[in-house]
């Protein structure tokens, strides 16, 4: 398979770009933001993205959905994230799906996904930092399971009809083994779910568990097994933030390069100057590199390859890494404007923050790769 | 489809016949590099001598030429999966050659029915070895003031001047090089001739470098005859072939940064010398980290290697991206051997002991510091991206 889009993908991406820049531009994000939204994004966007079949691009065309894979998603992530768009779509349709497919559950929640009714939140982790291991309790009571502990950057959490939980059956926090993964429904008793702002303006929920009842229904796939849909959840979410992070990295770098073709200083334009262009160049290499590396990790995840996890950590950090640059560049190269908020280049930089924490940023991923490689 | 994972089978079983077990291990120093040429002893290394013999009997050392000229006449995607069959058992490659990644593309784009049949087969096979003249002493990132001159003399042109950074010229059969045909214009009065080293005129000295290796030499024109027919393309319009070539070694020099086939000698060597903690961590914390975050950049351009040539094949790449693999390519290979002399702490420095190899990994490391500068200077290609690829306005 050829590491480029084929004439399906590069349609699909026409469309997405086409549709996202119209609906769900920048200034979409930043009137959420002004009018301090409590959802955090537009239920009307979502549903219009379901209309779009964006929703079900992961779900089974026996499902209602379109049967498409991950590179798929990528590339309407890839829009979402040049666009700055808030949706669920990166937790729901593309994490919270990949955990469920094939699951007991799948039925359960698939048509309200497709339809734009459902959004899901992904209570993984457990401190500042991702990290694998997993300390929530999970014990067994009655027919089903008593959930205690708690969860954070949650994202969407607070208006979530379902959450993907973590929890741990048997063994400690640091073991491999012993993890399930539980479908949470909002409401349960017990839960005590609070949203906290973050810098890009999107809401992450801090979530309590206080002993919430569950029935034994609820497990995705099997008990003390949960590392394998929880793989397949952490696969997919790392991918689709690494496509997203390309569309942060990739508008940001547009931005910059669009003003330096427009702002003049000294009697001309500031992108006649070789340290300007030298800067841009650089930057082009990098992301150019982190879009071939998303690429593979989407391609292998779809072919099913047992090089898929490396893969995915390898595009996971470079993302992070070159869109981190990206952004800084972009408000160095803007100058003093670049810092005010009236121009758009400060929130690409919060997002690639956010974006470059989730899931685990570039020292995490580059540290899964060094054991994997025995070092 | 089904054809594809046929030529894939196919392959696979010729390969695990016909590739001979020392060529499937990793290349050590550039001794171990087949270059072919009129004064390639065979009896030197049998088992090369042997891959180089069956590949180029089925024009696998350049799979994706036509069979006419010597290759293989496979498709792209052919070419990717032998490509991939090779990788899988760490075969060598059977042939390095300035004629397969350079000098080929640009005969095979500008030369003449006759000038392919000539050359290209040769190339394939590693009958000739080729060198490049570009460079001369006052034109190296200016490279179009080349000043070397090739004067009308009938049916032949006299060339006089001198080349220098001519990799491996002591060693070639054959040059391409780029000569002034006219002073009306800068680029447009350059044309690109082919020559033979043994002409009478024409004389090489190696120039020492900090590697303490001589790959390079100077290389002198004194009324050297060359035929008109060993012009490719028009007179006065080499300078299209020069570019066009430049993007083919672009291309080569960016495959430095892939680190080569067989194992990670940057890993292995750096837990030979720190070993690892109880926790099969490499027991210097900083250095792993920095190796770790290397390899994430490694891989990534592994990546884009893969995708850069499937786009070439396919034609969708920019024209100006050969630039963009260059410079990332060659800053990687210089960031690897950084870090394998790190790695390889006060054993890396050994110059001459056996136990280093003749001091392989310092005089690697050095080397590699001509990467950046060679084929275009790092600052070059950032010019070129900024201005072909982003039009970024000015100069």
């Amino acid at each position: 398979m050829p590491l480029y889009l084929n004439d399906e993908q590069q349609m699909l991406r026409d469309t997405a770009r086409d549709y996202v820049s119209e609906h769900a531009p920048v200034a979409h994000l930043r009137k959420l933001r002004d009018d301090d939204d409590p959802t955090g994004f537009s239920r009307d966007l979502w549903k219009q993205f379901a209309e779009m079949g964006f929703t079900g691009i992961l779900i089974g065309e026996d499902q209602g959905g379109l049967g498409l894979g991950h590179v798929e998603a990528g590339v309407v992530l890839e829009e979402i994230g040049r666009n700055l768009s808030p949706s669920p779509f990166l937790t729901t349709a593309v994490a919270a799906v990949a955990a469920l497919k094939g699951s007991a559950q799948a039925n359960r929640w698939f048509p309200g996904i497709v339809a734009g009714n459902t959004v899901a939140a992904l209570a993984i982790d457990e401190g500042a930092k991702h990290r694998s291991a997993v300390g929530l309790k999970a014990e067994r009571a009655g027919n089903g399971f008593k959930l205690t502990g708690s969860k954070q950057f949650v994202t969407h959490g607070h208006v979530a009809d379902l959450l993907i939980v973590a929890a741990r059956t048997a063994g400690s926090a640091d073991d491999a083994e012993g993890v399930t993964l539980f479908a949470v429904e909002k409401g349960a008793a017990g839960l005590d779910i609070t949203p906290e702002r973050l810098a890009d303006s999107s809401l992450a929920a801090r979530v309590s568990f206080d002993g919430v009842a569950v029935d034994a229904d609820a497990v995705i796939g099997e008990v003390d097994a949960g590392r394998d849909p929880l793989g397949r959840l952490l696969r997919a979410g790392r991918s689709g933030a690494s496509a997203e992070l390309l569309g942060v990295g990739g508008g940001a770098m547009d931005l910059t390069v669009n003003y330096l073709k427009e702002r003049k200083q000294f009697g001309q334009l500031i992108g006649s100057f070789q340290a300007l262009q030298h800067r841009a160049a650089h930057l082009y290499s990098e992301m150019e590199v982190a879009r071939a590396a998303v690429l593979k990790a989407q391609q292998l995840l779809d072919t099913g390859s047992d090089q898929a996890d490396a893969a995915v950590s390898v595009a996971k950090a470079m993302t992070s890494l070159a869109t981190t640059l990206s952004v800084q560049e972009g408000i160095q190269m803007h100058g003093g404007i670049g810092m005010t908020d009236e121009y758009d280049i400060g929130f690409y930089m919060k997002r690639g923050r956010v974006l470059a924490e989730m899931f685990g940023d570039a020292n995490f991923h580059a540290d899964a790769l060094a054991k994997a490689a025995g070092y | 489809m089904e054809t594809l994972d046929q030529f894939r089978t196919e392959t696979r079983a010729w390969l695990a016949e016909n590739c001979p077990p020392e060529m499937r291990e990793p290349v050590r120093s550039d001794a171990d590099v087949c270059w072919g040429g009129r004064n390639y002893d065979p009896a030197t290394n049998p088992a090369q001598a042997q891959w180089l013999k069956v590949m180029g009997e089925c024009g696998w050392t350049v799979p994706d030429w036509p069979k006419a000229y010597g290759g293989g006449g496979l498709s792209p995607a052919e070419t990717k999966a032998l490509r991939e069959e090779m990788a899988a058992i760490r075969a060598r490659s059977p042939l390095n050659s300035f004629g397969i990644s350079m000098l080929g593309p640009a005969l095979l784009k500008y030369g003449t029915e006759e000038q392919k049949l000539d050359h290209l087969p040769k190339i394939a096979r590693g009958e000739i070895r080729w060198c490049q003249g570009y460079s001369e002493p006052n034109a190296g990132s200016d490279l179009a003031s080349l000043a070397a001159s090739a004067e009308d003399a009938g049916d032949d042109y006299v060339v006089n001047g001198q080349k220098v950074w001519t990799s491996y010229a002591d060693k070639a059969d054959w040059i391409f090089c780029l000569v002034r045909t006219s002073k009306e214009s800068k680029q447009g009065g350059i044309s690109f001739v082919l020559f033979d080293m043994a002409s009478e005129g024409v004389s090489t000295k190696p120039i020492l470098l900090i590697s303490g290796y001589s790959p390079f030499c100077e290389t002198f024109m004194d009324d050297v005859k060359v035929p008109k027919k060993n012009r490719v393309h028009d007179e006065n319009k080499g300078w299209d072939v020069a570019k066009y070539l430049l993007g083919h070694e672009r291309e080569m020099i960016s495959g430095m940064g892939l680190g080569g086939t067989g194992g990670n000698p940057l890993i292995e060597g750096a837990i030979a010398t720190i070993g690892l903690d109880h926790d099969g961590r490499l027991a210097d914390p900083l250095l792993r980290a920095q190796i770790a975050l290397f390899e994430v950049r490694a891989k990534a351009f592994t990546a884009q290697s893969e995708r850069f040539i499937d786009e070439l094949k396919a034609g969708k790449a920019h024209p100006a991206q050969p630039s963009m693999m260059k410079y990332f390519g060659t800053e990687l290979n210089k960031a690897r051997h950084e870090l394998v002399m790190a790695a390889g702490g006060s054993d890396a420095l050994e110059w001459e002991s056996d136990a280093s190899n003749g001091g392989a990994a310092p005089r690697a490391w050095l080397r590699t510091k001509a990467n950046s500068i060679e084929g275009g200077t790092s600052e070059v290609q950032l010019n070129i991206i900024a201005k072909r690829i982003l039009e970024l306005p000015g100069a």
